[in-house]
């Protein structure tokens, strides 16, 4: 096609907000209907655009939470009390809003049913969204590759997606388990405490299967479950992480 | 400050070099530690942004970016070779 082959720049265009949905009480995600989307793959950003009457602009990076596969873009926002654009995303947008945005972006920490796996997805908080996009691209796809999420959060509550989640785990394939860091509701049977050695050698394969891994969180949960992974055998090559924090996202 | 990756900067990366970079691949010109940009230390808010070495914390590369315009100052890379 001859449009692919021009030098792509990345313009910026105002997609407008068809629906928001709460997810917790700190994040909503936004369905978004740009008017030219290329497609995109799993894993990848945008970069939103807010301009203030005064002409001063901010701009962020966002992980696309929904699959190539869905009908609409969607972004999933946490509101961080000190961010400057997140409450606004999350607070302040409504149905009709038109939103600036450019993307897709990036190609690193992406992933495709073509990739293979077994698949090993690793999220700490928000860091969920990019790796729910995988699952639903590998359920949308009807891929029958093995893949195992453990996810991390402060409490029940913080959970993003869980009943989604647990749904996407009635297929025998894949495997999804929650660790509780701070607060765990009584009878609670998932994990408690923050990721390390212990948590990593019951979740992972172990390296001689060479699952593929996705990690994206907090820095200091990248760099834990990155290492321990490395120490434990796995090819660093295989794992990809993302590391997100309060100035970023 | 909590420092993020290259991941994060992936749009500013194709304003200044007109392509998808995280995948590239930099070679650090202080200890020769090769890295996809995707893996580089970034710091969002400096003065501008810098991306470090994830080896040896060599600042590789500084934007600063005013209106449309981003000067990049690619000071401690050796070389880097695009996405192929």
């Amino acid at each position: 096609m001859a449009r692919a082959a021009l030098p792509r720049r990345l313009s910026w265009q105002l997609a407008r907000v068809v629906e928001l949905v709460d997810e917790t009480s700190r994040t909503q995600s936004i369905v978004l209907e740009p008017p030219e989307w290329p497609g995109h793959r799993a894993g990848q950003h945008v970069d939103v655009r807010l301009t203030a009457e005064d002409g001063y602009q901010a701009e962020r990076s966002y992980s696309i939470a929904s699959a190539p596969e869905d009908d609409h873009l969607v972004l999933t926002v946490e509101r961080l009390d000190d961010g400057e654009v997140s409450p606004y995303l999350a607070g302040e947008l409504r149905p009709g809003d038109e939103l600036e945005l450019r993307g897709p972006i990036g190609g690193y920490f992406v992933w495709e049913a073509q990739l293979g796996g077994p698949l090993l997805l690793l999220a700490g908080g928000s860091g969920i969204v990019p790796l729910r996009a995988m699952l639903r691209h590998r359920a949308a796809t009807g891929s029958t590759i093995a893949a195992r999420l453990l996810y991390s959060s402060k409490s029940l509550a913080d959970v993003i997606y869980r009943n989604e989640l647990e749904s996407l785990a009635a297929d025998d394939e894949v495997d999804v388990r929650f660790t509780l860091t701070r607060e765990q509701p009584e009878g609670w049977r998932g994990y408690r405490g923050r990721i390390d050695e212990e948590l990593l050698r019951d979740i992972a394969w172990p390296p001689e299967e060479r699952p593929l891994v996705y990690i994206c969180g907090p820095t200091a949960f990248v760099e834990v479950a990155a290492s321990v992974l490395v120490q434990l055998g796995h090819d660093a090559g295989r794992i990809k992480t993302e590391r997100f924090g309060p100035t970023g996202r | 400050m909590d420092a993020l990756d290259g991941n994060a900067i992936a749009g500013l990366l194709f304003d200044v070099f007109g392509a998808e970079m995280t995948t590239a691949t930099g070679v650090c010109g202080s200890c020769g530690a090769s890295a996809v940009f995707a893996e580089l230390t970034v710091y969002p808010r400096a003065p501008g942004t810098v991306a470090r070495c994830r080896s040896c914390e060599t600042v590789l590369m500084v934007f600063v970016a005013r209106s449309e315009i981003v000067c990049a100052d690619l000071r401690g890379l050796a070389r880097f070779e695009p996405v192929s």
